[in-house]
């Protein structure tokens, strides 16, 4: 219990400080190498709540993936180059206002709702169990993402190619 | 000892931070993280509900699969407009993409 | 297995952090990199370091000592932050893939940090981490050399992980699991190697391209571009970027020993001696390589994985599908 509750709150510290970073630091390469340690503190979590599987996914396509792309994408562009100019448009203060509002209003619902503790036994989520899933109930998710991931394939390349 | 609500609370502030970016930052690719911040919020509270409000299924996780590959498909589509929106107009702030206006 | 209470798994992580990370350091990158220049003088017909220690094998320990003196320098205008940061996550991201590794069994159980059940995409994982560390280390250096070489070697590194993620699928899918030492038990009979050559080749060349080395290391060709995304990394850093590449290195010969010959399994001797022998054949070969071939171009480098690495690697995946269901 001791240890869980530990490696809760220093996951949580490390999400939330790299989260801070990301979104108001004024060098975009610090954003965006700051947001590996709040995806990995996210792996961590989901670690934590059984879920490894999905935690190992998570490195491998959001950290080592998704991580990547946006970073060959701020090099690519100006974004890392325009340390003079204003990162924050005029809406600062009522963004801020607006994000605090929309996060208080859901803790303040989290917080005073009793959830129902569902009883039941934590099955294995085993690479096969999920694998047998995906194939079983939920088959049409599967094939539509499938189809997702296509489409995606074929646009990315049709709109970043260089026009002849 | 760590309860459903501990998780909540830590994806809303999570979400908040991402909604935060999308709203005040000018360059594209700074939305886009704050984007994948949210996202992350999300998956948290699916799997958090899946393992202390319904155990016996996986709903939760598998639902949280699907989340991420459609985040990676829209990382990638958004960062080639992104590329592309570059090409064309030699700006990446979104304040500065304005020709459609007025 | 039992849960131990949370300060003994931090102990043993602590320990085995301290294990894993000395032995890779001596071991691999020390005796790797030795290794390395023995082979390559015998390969071309010269002799290569005998003078410090024992025929030679203290050279590495020379290296290092210089290494260890030389100054450090940080580059005007360089990202101190991320210039620093990046000499961490490169070796930090290589050391993490041993932790999945068997490297023996004893009457306890297999001899490995911890028998993760995702243990094959948990090492995908963390071999895919060090990308960044390469973008950070090829912007932090405000030098176009590396910037270049930094992105190029990202490209190169992301489009050979493909290949060798679909083929850890084909070699999860015989073994049914992606447990590596249930990958290990399920070759008692029948080594991978002889149901599934066409695996072991796709895996082995773009475990070459992962590790940028020859003849995919136009990343780092002195030739072409100084020293790649490593160009202004003096002294110990420099040091940890070789042992982030040489531990890699290392770590794909463990992985493919793992899915293709056996693991630990062999006769009369014990079974870490095994694993150890036919990891150096493995490593053996790799140096070969790289001392023969000559070096592809980037172009070529990109079209070889697109366009025939991965439709091979399909069609192998859908072959294999087929043979299971079939058979089974």
């Amino acid at each position: 219990m001791v240890g869980e509750a530990l490696a809760f709150y220093l996951l949580a510290a490390i999400t939330l400080a790299s989260g801070i970073v990301v979104v108001t630091s004024p060098n975009l390469v610090h954003s965006a190498v700051a947001l590996v340690p709040a995806l990995l503190g996210v792996t961590g979590l989901y670690i934590l709540l059984n879920a490894e599987f999905l935690a190992g996914v998570q490195v491998l396509i959001y950290a080592g993936g998704i991580t990547v792309l946006i970073l060959f994408v701020i090099m690519l562009t100006e974004g890392a180059t325009g340390l003079r100019v204003p990162q924050r448009n005029e809406q600062g203060p009522i963004g801020a206002a607006v994000a605090g509002a929309a996060a208080a209003v859901l803790i303040a619902v989290a917080t005073r709702t009793p959830w129902a503790h569902g009883a039941g036994v934590l099955p294995s989520y085993t690479p096969g169990a999920i694998g047998e899933s995906f194939l079983g109930p939920n088959l049409l998710l599967f094939e539509g993402t499938s189809v997702v991931l296509l489409v995606t394939l074929v646009g990315a390349i049709l709109i970043a190619r260089k026009e002849d | 000892m760590i309860t459903l609500t501990h998780y909540l609370v830590l994806s809303a502030l999570l979400f908040g931070l991402g909604l935060y970016a999308v709203l005040t930052r000018r360059n594209s690719v700074a939305m886009l993280m704050g984007i994948e911040l949210m996202l992350n919020a999300a998956n948290i509270n699916l799997v958090a509900f899946n393992k202390y409000a319904a155990p016996g299924a996986m709903q939760g996780q598998i639902f949280a699969l699907i989340v991420i590959t459609i985040a990676a498909c829209e990382a990638a589509v958004g960062l080639a407009l992104i590329l592309a929106a570059y090409r064309r107009f030699e700006t990446t702030y979104v304040d500065e993409l304005d020709t459609m206006k007025g | 297995m039992d849960v131990m209470p949370w300060y003994v798994e931090v102990l043993r992580a602590i320990v085995g952090t301290i294990i894993i990370f000395s032995a890779v350091a001596i071991v691999t990158a020390m005796l790797g990199v030795l290794l390395e220049r023995r082979i390559s003088a015998w390969i071309q017909s010269r002799i290569g370091p005998v003078h410090v220690g024992p025929r030679g094998l203290l050279q590495t320990v020379a290296n290092t000592v210089k290494l260890l003196q030389k100054e450090y320098i940080l580059p005007r205008n360089a990202d101190a932050v991320i210039f620093s940061s990046a000499v961490i996550v490169v070796p930090l991201a290589a050391l993490l893939d041993y932790v999945v590794l068997p490297f023996g069994t004893t009457r306890a159980g297999p001899l490995i940090y911890r028998d993760l059940n995702i243990g094959v995409l948990y090492f995908a994982a963390t071999s895919s981490l060090i990308v960044v560390g390469i973008l950070m280390a090829g912007w932090g250096s405000n030098n176009k050399y590396a910037l270049l070489g930094g992105l190029r070697s990202a490209a190169q590194m992301v489009s050979y992980e493909i290949p060798i993620g679909l083929v850890l699928i084909t070699i999860a899918m015989l073994a049914g699991s992606l447990s590596t030492v249930t990958i290990v038990n399920a070759q008692t009979h029948l080594w991978f190697i002889v149901s599934q050559p066409v695996s072991f080749v796709i895996f082995f060349v773009a475990a070459i391209a992962e590790v940028n080395r020859a003849p995919f290391d136009l990343v780092e060709a002195e030739s072409e571009l100084v020293a790649g995304y490593f160009s202004e990394y003096t002294g110990m850093r420099f040091a940890l970027f070789q042992l982030g590449e040489y531990g890699e290195m290392f770590a794909m010969a463990a992985l493919a020993v793992t899915l293709f010959f056996g693991g630990w399994q062999g006769p009369v001797l014990p079974s870490v001696v095994w694993f150890l022998i036919k990891l150096y054949v493995l490593v053996f070969v790799f140096m070969w390589v790289r001392w023969t071939y000559p070096r592809f171009r980037i172009d070529q480098l990109l079209n070889f994985s697109w366009k025939i690495l991965i439709p091979v690697a399909l069609a192998n995946l859908v072959v294999t599908a087929f043979f299971v269901i079939v058979v089974h």
